[in-house]
């Protein structure tokens, strides 16, 4: 193995592993939010008891998201070195607002939220409650926009080698994060809307204790669901829009797509061998002149296949690598400009085929407990639980597909944009030792492995103690009401 | 304007030694400080609130400079990546175990997790003296910024009194704010163990200012020993103030001798990292400026209200009963 293998898996695991966390922290947090405000106005003993419960789920949850978030930060210096050099003068801008501007709210105003229940006046502590979910958008936000920039590279010319940053406003209003952000927050809240309605049935199903508790949750849930689904494909459609413009090859490797066409079926399902791109031996179920209404809104459109596309990027970016050590066995060689097909191909489909089962479930929970009824089957929180993991999984694809889909690049030329900036995943790694990232790797993965164990232990174990299981305990003097 | 930043960052790891300095510090007193269950309890609560937002320090300080000056976070994380390691995985292990210690009643998952908490700790203030000692001190880089040699380049005779001098310094400053925060029989005890540890804990720090800055060390030994002594007067917040002075210059000291290095090449002086070769454009700066000087005093008005909210000692008849 080579050190640029390790690295890639290396932030390939630790990235998704840290996205499992982040979209439940995100959209958990800001429901938290919302049910404490319906105590704090109402003063209804249920909404209490919901902003406990799940707050104590998602409490679980940061904690692991926190520190798990850590390790990006120091992962470009650590194993991306080339990377971080290049792109040091944009790149580093957002990480470094994201820590000021909305980190450092994040954290504190959580510490205060936690430990603040008695010490506090109620709307102040609620404040602290919007504060920190707020700050877990703006988070979201400055991190995209990075994410953003090396999709798309704009704000900036080429000064000795290297993009030199010359408008953070336009690195921040980029289109590419301004179609990506409410993409990923309605992940977000998908995820935290069958979290919701999964644990919810399975509630109701035990006929556990405050049954109306775990109505409202269920109800608010499965709408939060459905709700999160419209947007995302709203902002999807209008990703893959852009993504066509500034990256054909990501979607032509989404669809596999090997000869250009026009217009462009939308393949749903394919048989055979997709890795190859000359496409022998793939069958495929298709949609006519869908993919070309995807792409341009309009049924008649050409859409570019990969082996038009090829002979195009090796015009523009070169046919080989340069001949350099630091390159290894790739010094010199040809660049292969087609991602990995299988998993471009298939991690799109499964991220939308997920988000569409995630929503359908939705409906389906909410037409089944419809005026206060609960199935009694054994299949009604199996399938609610069961659901809990299809959002995450849509997340993760999408995730996957959308980093894999930029290969060979890490930063992706912008076709309109300043010329000279990009940069392939090759060139961006550390002159680490095989040894230095393995060691990394190994350690990481085991502690992350273990600590995937304890965060789910511990999340049934509180789910299974239901609302009693997360009312205070009463201390004389409110020293600590909520002590650890 | 790269000065300016410059100072800011050495800002930053003041502030994130100064606090997570004393959470570092309870978590590794944790078995000798708190002699029971209760006792643990009463030590991380007093710095459950806030050692979340400590720990943000660290990470405005990385993405500062990654912002600020790409040439050395590049270097510098890439040459001590396996330390660097082992520190992420101690955060994360301590990090969890504050969080999860008390989740489930049972003397085996607390004694789980006490251990991870102070070995967290060590090895998380130890890796991160060395990463200081190491920027400081300098590291075998090439005329490009990266390391040439081993992947142990960065553990040297003096870089681990650097890292021996964090891990003291936090040491004592713990038992410090361990004795501001508590009251009863374990703050009498946090008094002792501060007075005892502090003459042999805070000797590799005062080496290793010596090392860097020769006699200038001897302005934070008399801020130390003024520290020790308030403590002996029972005077605990002039103590711990003192503690801050004393990092405050450390600070001032290694930084101030490292300028303008971020990072000495000890191969060659033509091939240190300086703030002039690191440092991102004038606009980037201007940019950062910005941000951070319209945050950072924020940070420090909502931090400070933290602390005011969490004032009241704590004592372990204020633990409720349950884990």
């Amino acid at each position: 193995m080579e050190v640029l293998e390790l690295a890639r898996w290396q932030f390939g695991i630790t990235t998704v592993y840290h996205f499992l966390m982040v979209p439940l922290t995100i959209g958990l947090s800001l429901l938290v939010a919302g049910m404490q405000t319906a105590w704090v106005r109402t003063g209804n003993e249920r909404y209490y008891k919901m902003t406990k419960f799940w707050g104590k789920l998602l409490l679980i949850n940061f904690a692991m998201g926190v520190v798990t978030g850590i390790v990006q930060e120091f992962q470009f210096g650590m194993a991306w070195s080339a990377y971080s050099r290049f792109v040091g003068d944009v790149f580093g801008a957002p990480l470094a607002m994201e820590g000021i501007v909305a980190f450092f709210v994040e954290s504190t105003f959580l510490g205060l939220w936690i430990f603040g229940w008695d010490k506090l006046p109620k709307k102040v502590h609620l404040a602290c409650a919007w504060a920190f979910s707020l700050a877990t958008i703006a988070s979201a936000y400055f991190i995209l926009a990075a994410n953003s920039w090396m999709q798309h590279p704009v704000g900036i010319v080429m000064d000795d080698g290297r993009p030199r940053l010359t408008s953070i406003w336009a690195v921040l209003t980029n289109n590419t994060v301004l179609a990506a952000f409410p993409h990923t927050i309605a992940g977000a809240f998908a995820v935290a809307g069958a979290f919701l309605v999964g644990i919810a049935a399975w509630h109701l199903h035990r006929k556990s204790e405050e049954e109306r508790v775990w109505r409202s949750s269920l109800k608010l849930g499965t709408w939060v669901g459905v709700v999160a689904f419209a947007a995302l494909s709203i902002s999807g459609d209008l990703q893959g829009k852009l993504m066509f413009e500034q990256q054909p090859m990501k979607m032509a490797a989404a669809e596999a797509l090997c000869h250009t066409e026009q217009p462009a079926a939308f393949s749903v399902f394919a048989y055979g061998d997709v890795t190859r791109p000359d496409c022998e031996n793939v069958k495929s179920i298709t949609v006519p002149a869908l993919l070309s209404f995807l792409a341009h809104n309009d049924f008649s459109s050409e859409v570019k296949g990969i082996q038009d596309l090829v002979p195009m990027y090796q015009e523009k970016y070169g046919e080989f690598y340069p001949v350099d050590d630091r390159l290894g066995e790739l010094s010199g060689k040809p660049i292969d400009y087609v991602p990995a097909l299988p998993v471009t191909y298939w991690g799109f489909r499964l991220m939308i085929g997920f988000g569409a089962i995630s929503a359908g479930l939705g409906v389906f929970m909410l037409w089944l407990t419809r005026k206060n009824r609960t199935p009694t089957g054994w299949w009604f929180p199996v399938l609610g639980l069961a659901g809990i993991a299809t959002p995450f999984l849509a997340n993760s694809f999408g995730w996957i597909f959308t980093e894999m889909g930029r290969q060979p690049f890490v930063v992706v030329p912008n076709p309109s944009g300043v010329d000279g900036v990009w940069m392939f995943t090759a060139q961006a790694v550390s002159n680490s030792t095989v040894g230095e990232i393995l060691t990394s790797l190994i350690l990481l993965t085991a502690v992350y492995s273990v600590l995937a164990v304890v965060e789910f232990y511990l999340i049934r174990k509180y789910v299974r103690g239901g609302i009693p299981g997360v009312l205070p305990q009463k201390s004389d003097d409110g020293a600590l009401a909520f002590a650890y | 304007m790269e000065t300016l930043w410059f100072v800011l960052i050495a800002v930053l790891w003041l502030g994130y030694l100064f606090l997570e300095g004393f959470d570092f510090g309870v978590g590794m007193l944790l078995p000798v400080l708190g002699r029971s269950n209760e006792e643990r309890r009463v030590m991380i609560n007093t710095i459950g609130p806030v050692w979340d937002g400590n720990e943000v320090w660290l990470i405005v300080a990385i993405g500062a400079t990654f912002a600020a000056f790409p040439g050395w976070y590049a270097a510098l994380l890439s040459a001590a990546y396996l330390p660097l390691t082992l520190f992420l995985i101690a955060l994360i292990g301590r990090g969890v175990a504050f969080d999860y210690r008390g989740k489930v009643d049972n003397p085996r998952w607390r004694k789980a997790w006490d251990v991870t908490i102070v070995a967290g700790s060590w090895v998380a203030t130890l890796c991160v003296g060395l990463l200081i000692s190491t920027t400081v001190l300098g590291l075998p880089i090439d005329a490009d910024g990266d390391r040439v040699g081993s992947a142990f380049a960065a553990i040297r005779f003096d870089t681990v009194v650097g890292a021996l001098a964090f891990a003291g310094y936090a040491l004592v400053h713990g038992a410090v704010f361990t004795a501001l925060k508590t009251e009863g029989e374990i703050r009498e005890r946090a008094r002792r163990v501060a007075l005892v540890l502090a003459p042999v804990a805070l000797l590799p720090l005062v080496a290793l200012l010596a090392i860097v800055a020769g006699l200038w060390a001897g302005v934070v030994v008399l801020v130390l020993g003024a520290a020790m002594w308030r403590l002996l007067a029972n005077r605990d917040g002039q103590s711990f103030a003192l503690m801050g002075l004393a990092i405050a210059a450390t600070v001032v000291i290694l930084f101030g001798s490292l300028y303008p290095n971020v990072l000495p090449s000890t191969l060659n002086d033509a091939w240190s990292l300086t703030v002039a070769n690191t440092a991102s454009s004038p606009y980037t700066l201007k940019v950062m400026t910005w941000v951070a000087g319209f945050g950072t005093p924020a940070v420090l008005v909502y931090q400070a209200w933290t602390y005011w909210v969490f004032r009241k000692r704590i004592g372990v008849q204020h633990i409720p009963a349950g884990h």
